[in-house]
Formats: C-alpha cells, sequence, structure tokens
C-alpha cells in the first residue's frame, strides 16, 4: 500500500507540471507582446513592464519563467494582480465558496441519484423507471448554461421562489438550485451507473444466497446489494467532486456567486495572466488529489483490488 | 428404504392430496416455466419426489434437465421472471410452501432448508469477510450480539475442519482457496441447524482430489445432523458413495427412481441405461466411450409422447403418442418407461 | 458523420433472423446464436421508437445545415430595424431580434455553424484519440506511459476553463476574425481538450482484445502489425468508439453553445444558437422567444444525437436487454 502510494504521487508529478505548464505557457508566452490588451484599453506603463518582466523573468525562455514562477510558488508566493492584490488573497477569499457549492452539489448528485438508481435498478422497466431514463437523458443532453438560465428564470424571476442570485452571505438554502444546476449532469450519470450497478447485481449468485440464508428483504438488498452496488457510485461522486471545482464557471457566473470559476472567468477576460495561472494551478491540484484519494477509496471499498 | 410415491401426472387439488404426512419434504407434480422474449420453455414437467431425516436422494441430470431448478424453486430463489411455477405442490412438513406468506417462507429458509451453491467464490458475497457472513445468520435470525455469534461462527468453521478457524475469521472469500471456500460456504448452510441440505454440484468447480474430501466431509455432517440432503450432480461417481436414493431427470421429469444399488444394477430406464454404459470403464480401455447419440429436446418444442423417444435406442411407435407416467415398477423404484416391466425383467 | 458512422452498425444486412424453432438445440438461449451481434442489434433497433424519433430528428438537422434555404427563405444575417423586437406571428414564426433580423431564418441557419463545428471535432476527437489509443494499447510499455501521461496532462484541465483559456488566447483582439478561423478555433480547442477521453477508450478496447485468442493466432500465423491492426483489432473496438462519438456530436453542440454563450466562441458574424441565446438572454423579459428557439432548437438537437448514440449502445451491449 505504502509503495503504491508513492508510486501514485511521483506519477502525478510529472502531469502536473505538464498541466500547470501547458497553461503557464498558453497565457504568457504567446507570441506577441504579452503585455498587449493587459491594461485595459491604454498602453501599460512602462514601471509596470519592467515589474512583471523582472518579477516573471519575461525576458528567458518560457522554460525559465516557469521555473521561476514554479519556485516562488512552491514558497507559497502566487504573484500580484495589476492592482497589486495578492492572488493568494484572492484564491482564500473566493475557493471556500466554491466549495461549499461543489459539497452542496455533491450532496444533491448523492441523494438524488443514488435515490433514483436504487429504485429503478430494483425495479427495472416501470413507470418509474421511464421517467428516470429520460429525465436523466435530458439531465445529461441539456448544457449547464440552459439548465441555470432556464431554473432562474423560471423558479426566480416568473415565480419568485427563489432569488435569482445568490447572496454573499451564501446560506445553503440559496444554494441548493445552483448547487442542483452545477450537478445536473453528474446526479443523471449517477443514476444511471447506479441504477445498472443494482440491475446487474440483483441477480448476482452472492445475493440469492442471501435469500437462500433467510436473511429479510430489507437486509439483503440493503447491506448485499447495496454495498456492492455502491462501489463505482462513491468513486464516481469522488472524482466529481474535483471536476466540480473546475466546471463551475458557468453556474458561478449565472448566479453570481463569487467563487474560483468566476474569478478565473474574469481574470482570463481582463488578461490578469498571473492570477489565471495561480488558480489553474490550485485547481489541477485539487483534481489530481482527489483522483488518487478516489483510488484509494476504490480498494478500502472492494476488498479483491490491492496494490502491492 | 420406504416405498417410492408414484405419480399420476395429475393436478394436485388445492388441499393436497391424502398422502401421509409424515414426510420431511415433498415436492408434488411441481410445474415451472420460463417465459423469454423467444417463447415458453417448459423446464418442470410434473416433478414428484422427496427426502426423509437422515436420507440421502441423489438428483441425477444433464445441464438443462431441470434438477437445479427444482431445487431454486423449493428454496424460492427462482429468478421471476423469467421462471414461474405454474402447478404442484412442496410440501415442508405436509404444508405447502408455494401457498405460504412471504415471510412465513423466509423464515423456513436457512432453519428448515439451506442450500450449498456449486461455485463458493460466486456464491460468498465478495465483498464481507467470511467470518461475517456466517456470524451474520446468528445476528439476524438468533438475535446473538457480536462476541457470541462469532463465536458460533468460529465454531462452524471448525465444524467444517477449516485449520486456523479463528484467524481466518476475518479473511474475504477470494483468499480462501476452492475446497475451503466450499467448506466455508457449508459452514454458512449449517449454521443454523437445517432439517434439509440442498447440495447443488457441491464440487463441480473444484479439483478432483478436493472433490472427494468435500463429498466426505458432507456426507459425514449429513450422518452426524441426520439431516435430509438433497444432492444434485450430474456424475454418477459421485453419487454411489454417498446416496441412499436416486432420481433421474431429463427434460423436467423424473424419469427413473431407485435405490442406489437397484439402479446401477438393472436400470429400468433407457436415459439411465446409457448414463450408466457411458462411465468410461478401466476394463475397456481402448474401445470407444459409449455416448447417448443426440441432444436432449428443445423445451420450448418438446416432442410429444416420451420425450426421451427421439435418442432412445428401444423407441416404439407407441413412445411417440404417449407420454409414459412414472410408475411403480417391482418393489420400491419408479420408471416412466413404456418398457419398464420389461427391462426389469431382463436377465 | 454520426449518420454514415451509425447506418454503418445498423445497415449491415441483419442475418435472417432465424426462426427459433429450426434448430434442435437444447435451452431458449441458443437458438438466438446464429443472428450474429449486429443483426441482433439491428432487430433490436428497428423496435425502438426513441431510435426512429432521434434518426429523424437527425437527418432534419443535417439537412437544415446542408441547405438552409429548403426550410427558410429568409435572411438570416441582415434586419431591418422598424421590425425590433416584433413578436412572433404570420409573417416571421418566431418573431424578430433587436436588430430586426428574422428568428426564425436565424435558428434554421444557425444549424450549420453548430453541427459543423460538432461533427469536425468530433471527427478530429477521434482520429486523434483513436489513434494515440491504440498505439498506446498496442505498442504498451514505455510508449504506452509516455502517451497515457500526456493524455493526463489534457484530462486534467477542467473542460470549459481550458477551452476558455485557449479561445482568448487564440481568438482575442488583434487576429483575424474570419468565419473559418473562428469555427476552426473553437473546433481545434474542443479537440485538444477531449482526444484524452477517446484515447482511453479504445486503449483499453484495445488492450481487452489484443491478447484474444484468435489475434493471438493471427500473431502466430505471421500476420504484421498493419494486418492485425487494420483487420482484427480496429473493427473490434469500433463499435463503442462509434457510439461514443454519435453522443459526442450532441454534447459537441452543448459545448460550442456554452462557449459562445460566455462570449469566447463563435461570434458574429457566424449565426449560431449559442450566440442566439447569449444575444438574447438580456431581453429575456420582453422578448422570451428570443431566448426560446434557439434553445429548444439547441436541446433537441443535442438530446437526438445523446438519444441515437444511447439506443445504439444499448441495442449493441446485450448485458442492457
Amino acid at each position: 500500500m505504502g509503495r503504491y502510494l508513492l508510486r501514485r504521487l511521483l506519477q502525478l508529478v510529472p502531469v502536473f507540471i505538464g498541466t500547470t505548464f501547458l497553461i503557464y505557457a498558453l497565457v504568457w508566452a504567446v507570441p506577441g507582446d504579452p503585455f498587449a490588451g493587459k491594461c485595459g484599453e491604454r498602453r501599460c506603463p512602462d514601471q509596470y513592464i519592467a515589474f512583471m518582466t523582472e518579477k516573471y523573468h519575461l525576458d528567458q525562455n518560457v522554460f525559465v519563467q516557469y521555473a521561476s514562477y514554479m519556485k516562488n510558488l512552491l514558497q507559497g508566493d502566487f504573484g500580484q494582480t495589476f492592482s497589486q492584490r495578492e492572488i493568494s488573497d484572492i484564491i482564500l477569499t473566493s475557493y471556500p465558496n466554491t466549495l461549499k457549492l461543489a459539497l452542496v452539489a455533491l450532496a444533491i448528485e448523492a441523494v438524488i441519484g443514488l435515490g433514483a438508481g436504487v429504485l429503478t435498478g430494483l425495479r427495472r422497466n416501470g413507470f418509474l423507471d421511464n421517467l428516470v431514463l429520460v429525465s436523466t437523458l435530458f439531465l445529461i443532453a441539456l448544457p449547464v448554461f440552459v439548465v441555470g438560465f432556464l431554473l432562474q428564470w423560471l423558479l426566480g424571476v416568473q415565480w419568485g421562489i427563489i432569488k435569482p442570485t445568490v447572496s454573499s452571505e451564501m446560506r445553503l438554502s440559496e444554494l441548493i438550485v445552483p448547487g442542483f444546476v452545477l450537478g445536473s449532469a453528474s446526479v443523471a450519470y449517477i443514476a444511471r451507473v447506479a441504477r445498472t450497478s443494482i440491475a446487474e447485481n440483483r441477480r448476482a449468485d452472492y445475493v440469492r444466497t442471501a435469500i437462500a440464508k433467510g436473511l429479510p428483504m430489507r437486509r439483503v438488498v440493503g447491506v448485499h446489494l447495496l454495498r456492492n452496488s455502491l462501489i463505482p457510485v462513491v468513486t464516481l461522486l469522488g472524482t466529481d467532486l474535483g471536476a466540480l471545482m473546475g466546471g463551475a464557471i458557468v453556474t458561478e457566473g449565472i448566479f453570481g456567486i463569487n467563487g474560483i470559476g468566476r474569478q478565473v472567468f474574469r481574470a482570463i477576460v481582463t488578461k490578469e495572466s498571473a492570477t489565471v495561472v495561480g488558480i489553474v494551478v490550485v485547481l489541477v491540484l485539487v483534481y489530481l488529489v482527489m483522483n488518487l484519494l478516489v483510488d484509494l477509496l476504490y480498494a478500502a471499498l472492494d476488498p479483491r483490488i490491492r496494490y502491492e | 428404504m420406504s416405498d417410492i410415491l408414484v405419480s399420476e401426472q395429475s393436478a394436485p387439488g388445492p388441499g393436497g392430496s391424502g398422502r401421509p404426512a409424515g414426510r420431511l419434504l415433498e415436492v408434488d407434480d411441481l410445474r415451472v416455466e420460463f417465459r423469454t422474449r423467444d417463447g415458453v420453455a417448459k423446464v418442470i414437467n410434473g416433478v414428484t419426489y422427496h427426502v426423509d431425516a437422515g436420507e440421502t436422494l441423489a438428483v441425477l441430470g444433464e445441464s438443462g434437465s431441470g434438477k437445479s431448478v427444482t431445487a431454486q424453486t423449493i428454496m424460492g430463489i427462482l429468478d421471476t421472471p423469467p421462471g414461474f411455477v405454474t402447478g404442484g405442490q412442496i410440501r415442508f412438513h405436509g404444508k405447502d410452501m408455494l401457498r405460504m406468506s412471504s415471510e412465513e417462507r423466509r423464515r423456513i429458509r436457512g432453519e428448515g432448508i439451506a442450500m450449498i451453491f456449486q461455485d463458493a467464490l460466486s456464491a460468498l458475497n465478495p465483498v464481507f469477510t467470511v467470518g461475517f457472513q456466517i456470524a451474520e445468520q446468528f445476528r439476524v435470525r438468533r438475535g446473538l450480539g457480536r462476541a457470541e455469534a462469532k463465536k458460533r461462527a468460529i465454531e462452524m468453521l471448525d465444524q467444517v475442519k477449516i485449520p486456523n478457524a479463528k484467524g481466518r475469521f476475518n479473511n474475504y472469500p477470494h483468499q480462501f482457496s476452492g475446497g475451503m471456500r466450499q467448506r466455508a460456504m457449508i459452514a454458512m448452510s449449517l449454521a443454523l441447524d437445517p432439517e434439509v441440505l440442498i447440495a447443488d454440484e457441491p464440487t463441480t468447480a473444484l479439483d478432483v482430489t478436493v472433490q472427494a474430501q468435500i463429498m466426505d466431509l458432507l456426507a459425514e455432517l449429513q450422518r452426524e445432523r441426520q439431516m435430509g440432503m438433497i444432492l444434485i450432480t450430474h456424475d454418477l461417481g459421485v453419487v454411489a458413495d454417498v446416496a441412499d436414493r436416486i432420481a433421474v431427470m431429463y427434460a423436467g421429469r423424473i424419469v427413473e427412481e431407485a435405490d442406489v444399488y437397484d439402479l446401477y444394477a438393472k436400470p429400468a430406464h433407457p436415459y439411465t441405461m446409457g448414463l450408466i454404459d457411458s462411465i468410461p470403464r478401466l476394463d475397456e480401455k481402448g474401445q470407444q466411450l459409449r455416448t447417448i447419440k443426440g441432444l436432449p429436446p428443445n423445451l420450448m418444442n418438446i416432442p410429444p409422447g416420451c420425450p426421451f423417444n427421439p435418442r432412445c435406442p428401444m423407441a416404439q411407435p407407441v413412445c411417440r403418442e404417449k407420454v409414459p407416467p412414472l410408475l411403480q415398477v417391482g418393489t420400491a423404484r419408479a420408471s416412466a418407461c413404456h418398457f419398464a416391466e420389461e427391462l426389469v425383467n431382463r436377465d | 458523420m454520426s449518420d454514415p458512422s451509425t447506418a454503418s452498425i445498423v445497415s449491415t444486412p441483419a442475418a435472417q433472423p432465424t426462426d427459433a424453432s429450426t434448430p434442435a438445440t437444447p435451452g431458449p438461449q441458443s437458438s438466438e446464436k446464429p443472428r450474429g451481434l449486429l443483426g441482433d442489434a439491428w432487430r433490436d433497433l428497428r423496435r425502438k421508437p426513441l431510435f426512429w424519433i432521434s434518426a429523424t430528428f437527425i437527418v432534419i438537422f443535417l439537412l437544415m445545415a446542408a441547405f438552409p434555404t429548403l426550410f427558410a427563405p429568409g435572411d438570416a444575417v441582415n434586419g431591418t430595424l422598424e421590425r425590433s423586437l416584433v413578436k412572433p406571428g404570420a409573417d416571421g414564426w418566431f418573431g424578430y431580434d433587436l436588430q430586426g433580423r428574422d428568428v426564425y431564418a436565424r435558428v434554421i441557419y444557425g444549424a450549420r455553424a453548430s453541427i459543423v463545428v460538432a461533427v469536425l471535432s468530433v471527427i478530429g476527437t477521434l482520429l486523434v484519440g483513436g489513434t494515440m489509443g491504440i498505439i498506446a494499447g498496442y505498442r504498451g510499455g514505455w510508449v504506452d506511459g509516455l502517451l497515457s501521461r500526456i493524455a493526463d496532462v489534457f484530462f486534467g484541465l477542467p473542460f470549459v476553463l481550458g477551452a476558455i483559456v485557449i479561445l482568448t488566447t487564440f481568438n482575442g483582439s488583434g487576429t483575424s476574425n474570419s468565419k473559418a478561423d473562428i469555427m476552426g478555433l473553437v473546433t481545434i480547442s474542443l479537440i485538444v481538450l477531449s482526444w484524452p477521453v477517446v484515447m482511453r477508450l479504445m486503449r483499453s478496447s484495445v488492450l481487452a482484445t489484443k491478447e484474444a485468442d484468435y489475434i493471438v493466432a493471427a500473431r502466430a500465423l505471421g500476420a504484421g502489425h498493419g494486418r492485425i491492426i487494420l483487420k482484427h483489432l480496429l473493427p473490434n473496438c469500433l463499435a463503442p468508439l462509434l457510439v461514443y462519438g454519435t453522443i459526442m456530436v450532441g454534447s459537441f453542440i452543448g459545448a460550442e453553445a456554452t462557449l459562445s454563450f460566455l462570449g469566447v466562441g463563435l461570434k458574429s458574424p457566424v449565426v449560431s444558437w449559442g450566440i442566439m441565446i447569449s444575444d438574447g438572454q438580456q431581453f429575456v423579459r420582453v422578448a422570451p422567444g428570443l431566448v426560446f428557439f434557439p434553445a429548444a432548437f439547441l436541446v433537441t438537437a443535442v438530446l437526438s444525437f445523446v438519444m441515437l448514440g444511447e439506443a445504439v449502445r444499448e441495442a449493441l451491449d446485450p448485458k442492457l436487454r
């Protein structure tokens, strides 16, 4: 187990470097003036250009730039924005909001997705099954911005059930609809994976054994069947948490949530290159670590899998 | 050995049919069909057999003959759909299980009738320890506490001669060898001290040397506990040492039932003869193995008359017209062949 | 692309369904065997209303993309300001937008950009990802390790985020904005961010079949690498790939719309559903049709492709039946 962990961690390093370098190169090393359009309508002040060139070694090649950027980053220095704001500060204030939203989305996925999946997996081809199949198809097919826009317009503007945007306090009740929007596609995937998994395992020999042992149906389903069927669902949920935090750009934009996605979108549009790279580094790191955790979780859930 | 139940191939009345109620487990004219997209397969067509305390009945037949489906129907683990019981009774202590509430039936499983499956690897739940799966029965069915249930589970593992039972309690099924896994399976099925044990091809998935050990263990446990045992197998060799009586199945029917000795010495059905003939024999080394020609019938389209007639070397015109009922021949044996008497009385 | 691809699965001459009663085989299952997977799948598909509905819609959308004038004689690009925000009526079925352009014509013409971008991206993604997957799976060893790590790198980038970065970098002010350029750029960014999924799919598929007995046999008989890949591996891995491709056309239409909605994807003068929704959202209170009609077309198109893919997948996967 320890050796496996070490090997996986070592595998993470090149991927982490590759992804962050890719973004770094895209943002900084595009041919042409790196300061074009970075200071609004006007040309950037020479002083700023000099400062940035010095700080990010812009006169060197992109590899040196990246190396020195990473060196600073490892010491906790994310750099500053054009208006001298610490980027780490931006991340620290907006990240908790995104995390909160993602956790709400995950909870909704787990409850609705798993519930629907288990119910339909046990009773296939009924009315409920078809209803869930069709609605999951819609949720998978609809782009998030359409779902978000639609719900905001219907619930917020037309019917006035919710406030169209989320306040800065991020109350839980305000986050339910945005959370559902963020997790909408995943809810559908979870429901389908759970349904297939339950339906496949329902006919498994060990379920038959459990019935033959004279266990009550509640226990056969709730313990023997569910425990096996949960394995793919839980791993999907874990991977999703990593992905949700990077995918919140649209949802946060629609509902006006001051999260990491909105910050990174603003930074991209206003060409705050350092901010973009800083935030992406954090997102990638979280994503990779979540994936590693999911792998370990998988081993914990399924005793047949042992990492040597 | 007791007398043989004789079926008139008639649908039983709702209140049972005045037979002696002393039997432990009786299957009476059971009929099961599988309804699939491509048609209806008549898998069980009036099976009748019984088992009493302390005796072992072997049910013999090719795959597809319906021997496992009968067992599944007794246990109440038939997959529905596609499987549906369309007639007959299964009486446990004289009470028809097919008319019981699901709760009543559940209580019989494990305590009254228990079952051992063919492939212990897939029959044991892969994500729980073997110990948990045995102790579970004591906890759920007997309401014992965790520690007491564990103690009893270890005792069970000891009884089936698993070495270091205490240490293996926390192992998962995949950490056991094939033979040990089947022992664990046996321990699990015997945990609640059942009156009838159904063993569905318990040794098929095992090495030959291990097969013998498991069969010995089963026979020993059956004697000790005076259980009724139904041993389902396609292997005539396994049967001889263990069984008291043998029921031979073909195309969802019992075609012959007899004491082990009688059946081997003088089969009363051409199908049984074919089966015995196809056992490889040392004294006929070098000769070609004898086989039964042809294939078992398509269960969606069973030929009229005796289902065995297309393959039967002795088939006569009557065999293509009339289904032979399972009738008593001589003493303590029955056969479903129009020419059973001639077969038994030949030299 | 999706149409010929699914057609190739579907229109394979279905082996004549043999009557269940003819073979004297035991048991109910074996009577199905001689039909073969594709014939079985087709037989299954033919009975599904979902398959016919989605296929019909896809044909309509493809026709719309190829010959928009068939459906809408009006002008999609130029409008008259007098008709600004005119409500739907007999004259303009879906009404007019702020610049007085015919929404119906625009929705019809929007199909072309959305579908062309999606289909091109899917072809590109399948080619790049498929090739990489075959190489990684077939060669194994360090080649596999390297390609897999490269795929991981692209996989680690959140999709929307990565696309926004790529598009703003190359699509910023100063670069030329011809129609083809913008569409090409969106296409490339979709390919760059999606190929790892196809590669993983293909790789595992190749790994699974590589050691199959018939391939080992082919190798033992002296078949070259090229022949083994083309004749044996590819046909086996193709079905899941094409199913995935069909579904991907749907999700790429959605992705293109998302990017256009965010203002970083396609831009005017290109007409696309995403742009229309983005433009229309500020008038949603006065003229909901400006959002509703393009959104309805978008959703229908995405659903049709996803549904078709699902239907074919279910038909191909005996376990799901």
